[in-house]
């Protein structure tokens, strides 16, 4: 089975994340899998940089121990991860700049010659790389034409300038009998599935790792008409939200763990006023501050239990772009037929890291909330079967739409009233209820690997790459529940039904889906835990499954 | 032309006396006005924060949303981005605006969305009896200050004339007419409008005396002219033996915020969903 890795390394500033955007893109166009890890310090000048990619015909969606080819910018890169190298694999480096062992290109003196800027090194290097893995010059041409606008035809000598350099193809990636598929961030699918679900106003304040959502949106505004806003802070973002979706807009806010605490309140505001929002969570090492371009999945609990009082809602952790599409168009359309918050749980993993993505886009629409039918007198928060009161918004003739943070009577006038009190609460609360029916019929839960296997990796979130890959190449299982809350307790309990080992795999060091599982009665007999800022590797999680089984 | 019923159910439980009396007829007013000269009361939303002021929302029969503590602005904000046809109005508290939500004041009058901020600013916190707000005096004695506030007061009009409202005027609840006055001209105008008004706290912090004796509505003022603005609005910074002038002390027209960002669209009544096809396509 094809399988390459590489990792292109340099300094901040280096353009190392276009140069691996350029090469995944490569290597998409002869049909590859791609999996595409961007690592980078908190720094915007300095620091080290690197992305690893890694291309095969099976779907990857982590990255491997050692690669094929390292291509280092900087004399740290060379050090650093040549030794990540196989025995049949590759350095090749800027020998402009130091010495190394391995295949010397005078990068720097390339980019100089044709006149480009000193960053033009990783264009010159993608060019090196394809010629050393044996991609034609007509691929490279393309690609760097569709992706890189400024200075085309700079680039463009400069690449083939770098590829003219290596005159012997090492190894030759051959292209593959499959389909091309576009590649796409956790971020954008996100943003996408949620524009599909007819998001039309997203408010964020910058924060890493979720700040790829507003800057993908903003940039594509009007194509898919919607207004994107960056407020003063998160609380404003949040109530902005609440705000605009009150009037009848759809509406999103996005942050990670530090800005979702200044949030809070608003997911209380939510709950009260029973306003839909999307929130998505997009986790990094904590506490606090903690190590923000890195991963973690340490902000379960914390979302579960966001926001003061009883509160429905809806938690999803997406663990692919494919599954971050669907399920935060689902998320949108079920926060509004139930009118309540619904949360998009993801991480820097999957934020920021690229995929294979494999979706038509039309999977998802809009779906209608339930509105008012125009007879009688309007009360924003009628009693109702379902504890769903149906949606008029202001600028409704002969129609006041009264929301409010305090507890209320159906027409939104504050109550204090024994009775009442209870009776409202009641009424929120049944909202769980069909929830949790109407998401009995989808998939919330999937489950991969063999069938019959008597042991299962239970995994959430992007931890399901490694999880996936490891268990087809162990045949094993994997349970991974893909909506927390309302946890989907019988479906898992379901998947479980002849497994006499159940081990838990996350990026975390107290195992918040474990403990999660615990409260449904479901106890793990083994945790993989790793909390290091970075996923697991395949190759990492393969021994640390097969020691435990063995 | 009115058959709708401006006044709600709900039981009125302000202390006999307040000053928010005031301002809840004064608006009532406007709104009667205001339809009187065609505005659609279904196109007009209020909000209020958390505090004694912010029971109007309850005491009017119009769209509300009964926001909480400090929140206001943002509130408003999201609902006009939403639908550029609503006239908003938000009405927020002295300890809701200056003191927990002040960021929120600062940033909207800086953007200039166009939406009206009321505040009713009795100098202390009435709802949670009686302790000293961003505007109380220096040496103000309540229970989490028994010995006296030791914080000199912000003077909200230059804090807004100096983060960029276009229109920033200060009232006094007891003086009626010139509140209906202000107010209209407030909520008709395109762009961040501010009311600072005066507003007694019968029970905690009862100023009627010293603004029944010190207010005066300025008549020999330019609101065109900024400085002036400054200047006049500095003539009152708490102290207690000053005249308060009172009155529109700035006023000016400037591209809204809201127009600006949504370049013609509104989020609300927009419903088409995107095909992504263009955006996601593979490398060819
Ligand atoms: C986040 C938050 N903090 C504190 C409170 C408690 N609280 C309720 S009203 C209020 C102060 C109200 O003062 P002001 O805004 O001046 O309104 P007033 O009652 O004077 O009209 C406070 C602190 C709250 N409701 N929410
Ligand atoms: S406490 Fe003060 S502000 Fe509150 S209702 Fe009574 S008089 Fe009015
Ligand atoms: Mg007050």
């Amino acid at each position: 089975m094809p399988d390459y890795s590489f990792i292109l390394a340099g300094k901040a500033g280096d353009g190392i994340r276009q140069a691996g955007a350029l090469l995944a893109h490569l290597l998409a166009r002869l049909n590859y899998r791609i999996y595409f890890w961007d690592d980078y310090p908190s720094l915007i000048r300095g620091g080290h940089n690197f992305s690893m990619i890694r291309a095969s015909d099976y779907p990857v969606q982590t990255f491997a121990d050692e690669v094929d080819v390292v291509l280092a910018l900087d004399e740290f890169g060379a050090q650093e991860h040549g030794r990540r190298l196989k025995s049949s694999g590759y350095l090749l480096y800027d020998s402009d700049g130091f010495k190394a062992e391995g295949i010397g290109i005078g990068l720097g003196s390339i980019v100089k010659r044709l006149g480009g800027k000193p960053v033009m090194r990783n264009v010159a290097a993608v060019g090196a790389i394809s010629a050393l893995v044996g991609i034609s010059w007509e691929n490279v041409e393309s690609v760097v034409q569709g992706l890189i606008r400024r200075d085309a035809d700079l680039n463009l000598r400069i690449a083939r300038a770098g590829f003219e350099q290596v005159t012997e193809a090492r190894m030759k990636v051959e292209r593959l009998d499959d389909q091309p598929l576009p590649l796409l961030q956790g971020n954008e699918a996100i943003a996408l599935g949620a524009a599909r679900a007819g998001l039309k106003l997203y408010i964020a304040y910058p924060m890493t790792p979720a700040s790829g959502i507003l800057h993908f949106l903003a940039r594509y505004e009007d194509e898919l008409g919607l207004v994107t806003y960056h407020p003063e802070n998160e609380i404003a973002a949040v109530i902005t939200a609440i705000g605009g979706a009150y009037a009848g807009a759809r509406t999103m806010v996005g942050s990670s763990g530090g800005g979702f605490a200044l949030m809070t309140e608003g997911v209380s505001l939510c709950a009260q006023s029973e306003t839909p929002v999307v929130f998505v969570v997009s986790q990094r090492p904590g506490p606090s501050t903690g190590v923000p371009t890195y991963t973690m999945q340490g902000d379960l609990h914390f979302v579960l239990n966001s926001g003061q009082g009883d509160i429905v809602r809806l938690v999803v952790a997406p663990g692919d772009p494919d599954e971050a599409f669907v399920w935060t168009a689902h998320a949108m359309n079920l926060a509004w037929k139930y009118q309540i918050s619904a949360f998009v749980l993801t991480d820097k993993n999957l934020s920021e890291s690229t995929y294979s993505f494999m979706s038509r886009g039309d999977e998802v629409g809009w779906e209608e909330p339930k509105l008012w039918n125009g007879q009688g007198e309007y009360k924003r928060y009628l009693m109702t079967e379902d504890g769903v009161s149906p949606l008029a918004f202001p600028g409704t003739k002969n129609v006041t739409v009264k929301a409010t943070s305090y507890e209320h009577d159906e027409s939104g006038i504050t109550t204090e009233e024994p009775d009442r009190i209870r009776a409202m609460q009641a009424k929120r609360l049944k909202k769980r209820g069909y929830l949790v029916r109407e998401l009995s019929s989808m998939e919330t839960v999937k489950v991969h690997g063999k069938r019959d296997a008597r042991v299962a990796l239970v995994c959430w979130g992007s931890t399901k790459g490694a999880c996936f890959e490891v268990a087809d190449r162990l045949d094993l299982k994997v349970i991974q529940p893909v909506v927390l809350e309302p946890f989907p307790a019988q479906m898992v309990k379901e998947a479980l039904e002849g497994v006499s080992r159940i081990i838990g795999v996350e990026v975390n060091s107290t195992g918040a889906l474990c403990r999660l599982m615990s409260c449904h009665g479901i106890s793990v007999d083994e945790q993989l835990l790793k909390y290091d800022g970075r996923p697991f590797s395949v190759d990492e999680l393969l021994r640390s499954v097969s020691q435990v089984i063995s | 032309m009115r058959e709708v019923k401006l006044e709600t159910y709900a039981e009125n439980t302000w202390c006999k006396g307040c000053g928010n009396f005031g301002i809840l007829s004064a608006f009532t007013q406007v709104l009667k006005e205001l339809q009187d000269q065609g505005l659609p009361l279904e196109s007009i939303v209020i909000a209020s924060g958390i505090g004694c002021h912010a029971k109007i929302v309850d005491y009017i029969n119009v769209n509300s949303f009964y926001s909480i503590h400090g929140r206001v602005p943002p509130t408003i904000t999201g609902i006009k981005l939403a639908n550029p046809n609503l006239t908003v109005i938000g009405f927020a508290g002295d300890g809701d605006a200056y003191g927990e939500g002040i960021s929120h004041l600062l940033m909207s009058a800086k953007r200039n969305i166009d939406i009206t901020m009321v505040i009713h600013n009795n100098q202390v916190y009435g709802l949670t009896t009686g302790q000293f707000t961003p505007t109380s005096p220096l040496g103000f004695t309540g229970r989490s200050t028994p010995r006296g506030s030791i914080e000199e007061p912000i003077n909200p009009l230059e804090i807004m004339l100096a983060s960029g409202a276009t229109f920033v005027a200060r009232c006094y609840s007891g003086k009626l007419d010139h509140l209906v006055e202000v107010m209209k001209q407030a909520i008709t105008h395109k762009g961040f409008a501010f009311i600072d008004v005066l507003q007694p706290c019968f029970t905690f912090f009862n100023t009627y005396k010293l603004y029944n004796q010190a207010t005066y509505v300025m008549d020999d003022h330019d609101p065109s002219d900024l400085e002036s603005a400054y200047r006049r609005a500095r003539e009152w910074q708490g102290q207690a033996e000053a005249k308060i002038p009172l009155g529109v002390f700035y006023k000016v027209i400037k591209p809204t915020f809201d127009e600006k960002l949504r370049r013609g669209k509104a989020p609300a009544h927009d419903k088409g969903v995107p095909d992504i096809a263009s955006i996601v396509k593979p490398q060819r």
